[in-house]
């Protein structure tokens, strides 16, 4: 690792670890409500909400493309009920016929109206661009302490930096009534918790890292850390605090191993190029899943459960 | 405009726009009709990783074609790869429904690692330059651009033979979705026949790889079954009419992506399905919206007359 290290490696690195934190922290209570696939839905969807707040306003600042994409994600939660209640079909049919025509229509008015090639682009939102977040800026670990250099760091690492903070701050503060109802929402409403105000904050957090992750790492990578660090520490233990420390762990591992891996592994095999670092990380996390669906203490269903 | 999207229409935009049409059809047919029992099975999101885990599979298939010499882009290897690497994907997703983790927790596992795997494998062909692979973008949404004559082929006879075994095995796979208890009772064996209906959505997938791409062709499976179901009760009816409907969205999104360049085939197709299907919210008989405002409207005048 020489010099180019900082400038090109260390902002993707330290973004995808932010990314992967904010979006494996609320991931561990969708697993336990068995919601892991909303993460899924709304990451799709965040593109049409994307793509139309970028035609609406002209801008691709950070609150207008928050504001899109959470928009989207309470239309798409509307059309999900629609779909449920004008034909009885499953949870699992409405979801999936939701996300992919909100996706659908995403690309086609991404395609059609020409907002192609300014920062919103098909491709990245199918492969992430992790690698283009560099800072030009660095010329070393010094420049770490030089104020004129870190003014030039990617505006997404400030960004993500906040906003994962804010997820992590508001689960520990829910902490307890987040736990409660998550486990047992009955007795959760007889104690006085707001059940359903509680679920939709959940659903809100859900939302607010998909899409501060989407726009730095693409959906796919996004996804991933959703379901697979909860999973994996799912299969470890069977306590929630062990399991949210472990799945935080887990993801901040996932991405910084697969960015590694994704930059000098093809250059140790003698290729001379980068592969996706999304992609890298993705399969990283899906690693440390087979390994603890393998070998994990509590891989196996609990008794008595169907 | 106008015009070269109505040529389009009526197969008149020459020889290659009519066999994108018909083969886009066929697809449509074959994927509507499989996908009205998918979804009464209520088997929707799984073939959806499905559709996702074969993009490894796609991608190692080019990588070997390409390293053999060939331009990397024949259908039939493609599609063999997608095909192992969507049942590797199937094998793992069962073997985390069998450890504690919830089914939707272990189809978004698979989801994500198969597909992010493949992202990986992609961005080797970009950067090795083997081969063409400027058609292999194509399998994630769906192009008609690249359509040749041979695909066409493959595609209509893929979608006659699974249309046949669909045929054949529909009466268990009926009594399978419904019960599956007294399906076991009465002689069926369902985990066969959950089996062969995974494996007939797999065919879909596969002939769907290059209309409307891995990521939505499970809008073609799910929405054409759930506007269907909107018009009847009837079982046969409902995989016929979905069949129907898919062939029609899939015909005019290639149509009109034929027309118009830069029109994404696949998005095409499934914004088309989804409006047949809200137009079947909306009008139609007993379920659609209109008719139950209808029904509640006459309910509510007969109130203060009726007997009494």
């Amino acid at each position: 690792m020489g010099a180019e290290f900082v400038p090109l490696t260390l902002p993707p690195l330290v973004i995808a670890t932010l990314a992967a934190l904010a979006c494996a922290a609320p991931g561990n209570f969708l697993l336990l409500r068995r919601q892991a696939l909303l993460g899924d839905a709304i990451s799709h969807v965040v593109l049409p909400g994307l793509v139309a707040a970028f035609l609406l306003t002209g801008s691709t600042a950070p609150p207008v493309m928050l504001a899109g994409a959470l928009a989207a994600a309470a239309l798409s939660a509307l059309m999900i009920e629609a779909i449920r209640r004008s034909t009885n079909a499953d949870p699992g049919a409405a979801m999936g016929a939701t996300f992919t025509t909100m996706f659908a229509g995403g690309v086609l008015l991404l395609e059609l109206s020409g907002a192609s090639g300014t920062h919103l682009d098909v491709d990245h939102a199918l492969y992430g661009s992790l690698e283009a977040l560099i800072w030009l800026d660095a010329t070393g670990w010094s420049s770490l302490l030089d104020p004129a250099a870190l003014a030039g760091l990617p505006p997404e690492l400030p960004q993500l930096a906040l906003i994962t903070a804010a997820v992590l701050a508001t689960i520990a503060l829910l902490w307890r009534p987040l736990t409660i109802a998550t486990f047992d929402e009955g007795f959760a409403a007889t104690q006085g918790i707001p059940v359903r105000l509680l679920s939709a904050a959940l659903t809100g957090l859900t939302a607010l890292a998909a899409v501060a992750a989407f726009s730095a790492v693409g959906s796919i990578l996004t996804i991933a850390m959703l379901v697979c660090p909860p999973a994996t520490a799912r299969l470890l233990t069977d306590s929630l605090p062990r399991q949210v420390g472990l799945s935080l762990l887990c993801a901040a591992a996932a991405a910084i191993l697969g960015t590694l891996a994704a930059g000098y592994l093809p250059l140790a095999l003698g290729l001379p190029f980068a592969v996706s670092a999304a992609g890298a990380i993705a399969a990283t996390s899906g690693l440390f899943l087979a390994l603890a669906a393998t070998f994990g203490p509590r891989r196996h269903p609990l008794q008595g459960a169907a | 405009m106008l015009d070269t999207v109505l040529n389009a229409l009526i197969l008149n935009a020459g020889y290659n726009a009519a066999l994108v049409g018909i083969g886009a059809a066929l697809l449509g047919l074959a994927a509507g009709c499989i996908g009205a029992f998918v979804t009464l099975r209520r088997r929707a999101l799984t073939s959806d990783a499905m559709a996702h885990a074969t993009l490894p599979g796609i991608a190692l298939a080019f990588l070997v074609m390409a390293a053999a010499g060939g331009d990397g882009r024949n259908l039939a290897g493609l599609m063999l790869g997608a095909g192992l690497s969507a049942a590797l994907g199937l094998i793992w997703l069962d073997r985390l429904s069998r450890t504690r983790l919830p089914e939707d927790a272990a189809i978004g596992a698979t989801l994500s690692t198969f597909y992010g795997a493949g992202i990986l494998l992609l961005t080797v062909i970009q950067n090795l330059a083997l081969g063409r692979p400027a058609g292999l973008d194509s399998v994630l949404l769906g192009s008609t651009a690249g359509m040749l004559r041979g695909d066409a082929i493959i595609l209509a006879l893929g979608a006659a033979v699974t249309l046949c075994l669909l045929f054949i095995l529909r009466r268990p796979l009926i009594m399978t979705a419904f019960d599956p208890g007294h399906a076991r009772l009465m002689g069926v064996n369902t985990a066969l026949m959950d089996r062969a209906l995974l494996l007939l959505t797999l065919a879909c997938v596969l002939l769907g790889l290059h209309v409307v791409g891995l990521i939505l062709i499970v809008a073609l499976l799910i929405l054409p079954a759930l506007a269907a179901r909107l018009w009847s009760d009837r079982m046969e009816t409902v995989a016929l009419l979905a069949g129907a409907i898919g062939a029609l969205a899939g015909y005019l999104g290639a149509a009109l992506s034929v027309a118009l360049p830069d029109l994404p085939t696949g998005p095409a197709i499934v914004m088309i399905t989804f409006t047949l299907f809200a137009a079947s919210a909306l009008v139609a008989p007993g379920k659609g919206l209109l008719a139950q405002a209808a029904a509640r409207a006459r309910l509510r005048r007969a109130l203060p007359t009726g007997p009494n």
